[in-house]
């Protein structure tokens, strides 16, 4: 049983969840997730690791409330349990100096992000951040991207923060700006989509980390498969991250949908129950 | 026990004065009059709209009488065709008089799953193929498996489970990677051996392709349970959620204190067939479709985990587990469950016994028929396949006739859903976290045939690791084998230590040795 030990709102929408996993905080590096499941009914979902503390053995996740899965684990309290947490999984993210590194973030995307932004720093590159949210409530984790970054570019829908637009908006007028070598991009399927033709226009190498619908995490079932240059690959195995230029990201957005009345029927009935109590 | 020492053995089992009572009351020739008994089962109209259990079992008369057409040969071959060994004919004659408990512990002598292994063995090519019957008589075999299943059935549903005897527990840490048939199997050896066993798994649920493959109406994840509380009941530690290689590597468990580990982690990388659109929604492995019905219960409303029932249901393959996959489609409510599978029946790698089910139950077969291609509708799921006709030209390597493609024979079938079985290859995730590990082309890993141990000394492998897609019951006899061989191992080491610190004249000079 893992406990939460720290919990933070960061909107009505969107909190962080701090968890003891001792192993996990120990082996896990930027780009690896976890799965959960909670409860003994529950689905299993994967969640990134956001952050890892290894002498109090925690590591840190973000949940946006999309779902029923989702919607439990925002409704969890300190000292609440989750029944089962299982990780590091999948291939930590590349990490090499190669001078300017753009990475872009939507939503809870930045979450991932923010592991990959500080190994990015770390390894000596110049790191220039863009972060999107359809508006102001919706952008998380903006203090600790800056403590890794030397610019922060925000963007939001509305314009209700920082510039507005969208994040390919914000990133362009970076490229146009200065040089820039890697692209790294976390975020919805349709945001990294357009940040991959965006960056193919300037023949700038880009990664992008797929979350996709997952079971067992480990490579066992093939539900988390995605065409990556005409091949099929695992995303929990293969990667999560792969060169946004040979993702298709047309079949990845179609797949994500494959439970798409499923998840509606659930939902009711999660909310029906959850108003009679 | 091996060779001479074993017969020996036997013999004297034989001779002991029940059993020979026991042949005195039945003359051998009276014993091969009788008709092997055949098991009831649900009827298939019925049992193909549930999940419970389609074989129902013998009655207690039915055992019995089961148990007198074995006539207890003298040198008994059934023995020669199990995997782990069991005394067959010792089981069987402690049902015949009728002591069923004591059936049930002679089973768990050499096997921790005997309520498993009576259910999903292919017994017609094992034990029961070598018995003497088929073998001199041409008859039917002494229904082995049926009275397997009996023994352990009957011993839990007795509430007195017996949990076996333990030699003194000697405190050396040793672990299971894996939690399916050869690490159950292992665990149960090592911790009657005295070890102090950790058995590692990387789902929620201890039993792998126990709980997460064979479905519910062929074997009970309940029962597995019972059998895994026995090993607890032994003292064997689980911990799941933990992937050795990920969580932790087994450099890492090494210095926590484990001494050697037996590799189980088995065969689950879903093989595909790389034709256009097989990435389309509603194209399933058959370890996707399994696992989401079977270990996450998707076909139950008050599960989260959902699952597409289809109406059409095409499953790709014919083996036991395509065989699982499609009586599966059937019972969450396919009006069309089809097997579509290249090759001729005969062909079917699935036993005899699925196949014939699986017909009774309105499973439609399409042999000699492969798919090619698979069609969307405008939302990205399937809704047609492509499919090739397929004639059987000359024999391959596996000596199966070869199937080859009939030109301009393609047709359409309509499916909203398909099932893809056409095997698994090797987990990667421990050969590729060891990387000084001798692994095969294959991605198995290299072992002596006989110790189960790898190019590294204190790493033992079994099961689908090394086999490929085999059996539940070769993988428990792989785990068998390797903890044999380990405790052999570490005894051997332990000598050498010993040895070794006679040398020394002094506790100064051990510790200034040990650094």
């Amino acid at each position: 049983m893992n406990k939460i030990v720290g919990k933070e709102y960061f909107s009505d929408q969107v909190v962080k969840l701090v968890i003891e996993a001792p192993y996990i905080a120990k082996s896990r590096k930027a780009g690896h997730f976890v799965i959960v499941r909670l409860g003994e009914r529950g689905e299993r979902i994967p969640l990134t690791i956001a952050e890892a503390d290894i002498e109090k053995g925690t590591i840190t996740i973000i949940v946006q409330k999309v779902g029923v899965s989702s919607i439990k684990l925002y409704n969890m309290e300190v000292n609440d349990s989750i029944n089962d947490v299982v990780g590091p999984l999948g291939h930590p993210t590349h990490v090499e100096k190669v001078g300017t590194v753009l990475a872009s973030g939507g939503g809870v995307g930045v979450a991932p992000l923010l592991p990959i932004v500080e190994a990015m720093k770390n390894a000596g590159n110049k790191v220039i951040s863009v972060l999107a949210a359809r508006q102001k409530n919706l952008i998380i984790l903006e203090e600790q991207i800056r403590q890794y970054s030397d610019d922060v570019v925000i963007m939001t829908d509305d314009g209700s923060y920082g510039k507005k637009g969208l994040v390919t908006h914000g990133m362009e007028a970076v490229i146009k700006r200065e040089k820039v070598d890697q692209v790294v991009t976390v975020g919805p399927a349709i945001m990294m989509k357009f940040v991959a033709i965006l960056t193919k226009k300037y023949n700038i190498p880009t990664l992008a980390s797929l979350n996709t619908i997952m079971v067992d995490g480990t490579g066992m079932c093939g539900a988390c498969r995605v065409s990556v240059g005409g091949k099929t690959k695992f995303v929990c195995v293969d990667g999560p991250e792969f060169d946004a230029h040979e993702v298709d990201f047309d079949e990845m957005l179609l797949r994500l949908n494959a439970y798409r009345d499923e998840e509606v029927v659930a939902y009711d009935k999660f909310l029906n129950k959850y108003r009679k109590v | 026990m091996e060779g001479s020492g074993l017969l020996e053995y036997l013999k004297k089992e034989r001779s002991q004065e029940w059993r020979a009572e026991l042949r005195s009351n039945f003359k051998t020739k009276e014993r091969t009059q009788l008709e092997r008994l055949a098991m009831p089962e649900q009827a298939p109209d019925k049992r193909n709209k549930n999940f419970t259990e389609v074989n129902l079992g013998l009655t207690e008369e039915q055992a019995i009488h089961e148990a007198r057409r074995c006539i207890d040969c003298p040198n008994p071959t059934c023995i020669t065709g199990c995997p782990v060994g069991i005394n067959i004919p010792k089981f069987i004659k402690k049902i015949e008089a009728g002591e069923f408990l004591d059936a049930a512990r002679v089973l768990k002598e050499t096997n921790a799953l005997p309520a498993v292994c009576g259910r999903v063995c292919p017994q017609e090519t094992q034990c029961e193929q070598v018995c003497y019957y088929p073998q001199k008589l041409k008859k039917p075999p002494v229904a082995i498996g049926n009275l397997e299943r009996f023994a352990a059935d009957y011993e839990r549903n007795s509430g007195k489970i017996s949990v076996p005897e333990k030699t003194a527990y000697n405190g050396i840490k040793v672990a299971s990677v894996g939690s399916g048939p050869a690490g159950l199997a292992f665990a149960g050896d090592m911790a009657k051996m005295g070890y102090d066993v950790t058995v590692f798994e990387a789902l929620h649920e201890i039993g792998g392709v126990l709980k997460y493959g064979i479905p519910e109406f062929r074997l009970p994840n309940e029962i597995v349970d019972v059998e895994i509380d026995i090993l607890k009941r032994m003292g064997v530690k689980f911990v799941t959620n933990f992937i050795v290689g990920k969580t932790a590597t087994i450099a890492d468990l090494a210095k926590e204190g484990f001494t050697a580990f037996m590799v189980g982690s088995g065969a689950g990388l879903p093989n595909f067939m790389n034709i256009p659109g097989e990435n389309l929604i509603g194209i399933y492995s058959a370890n996707e479709y399994l696992t989401r019905v079977n270990l996450m219960k998707a076909a139950n409303p008050d599960y989260d985990t959902p699952v597409i029932s289809g109406k059409h249901v095409a499953v790709i393959g014919g083996g036991n587990t395509a065989m699982d996959s499609v009586r599966t489609a059937k019972r969450l409510g396919a009006e069309r469950a089809m097997i579509i599978y290249r090759r001729s029946i005969e062909e079917m790698p699935a036993r005899d016994e699925e196949i014939k089910h699986a017909k009774e139950e309105g499973i439609e077969f399409l042999n000699l028929n492969n798919p090619i291609e698979y069609y969307p509708d405008d939302n990205g799921r399937v809704r047609q396949m492509k499919v090739q006709k397929m004639e059987l030209g000359e024999p391959d390597d596996s000596g199966r006739r070869r199937p080859v493609p009939i030109e301009g024979s393609e047709y359409l079938i309509d499916v909203d859903t398909v099932v893809v079985s056409v095997g698994v290859s090797p987990n990667p995730l421990i050969p590729q976290s060891i990387t000084e590990l001798d692994v095969s082309s294959w991605g198995t890993i290299n072992v002596d045939k006989e110790s189960m141990q790898s190019s590294i000394p204190d790493i033992f492998a079994g099961g689908d690791i090394v086999r490929g897609g085999a059996t539940v019951i070769l993988a428990m006899g792989d785990g068998r084998r390797a903890a044999a061989a380990m405790d052999r191992y570490i005894k051997q080491k332990v000598r050498n230590i010993i040895s070794l610190i006679k040398e020394f004249k002094t506790i100064g000079e051990i510790l200034e040795f040990a650094g």
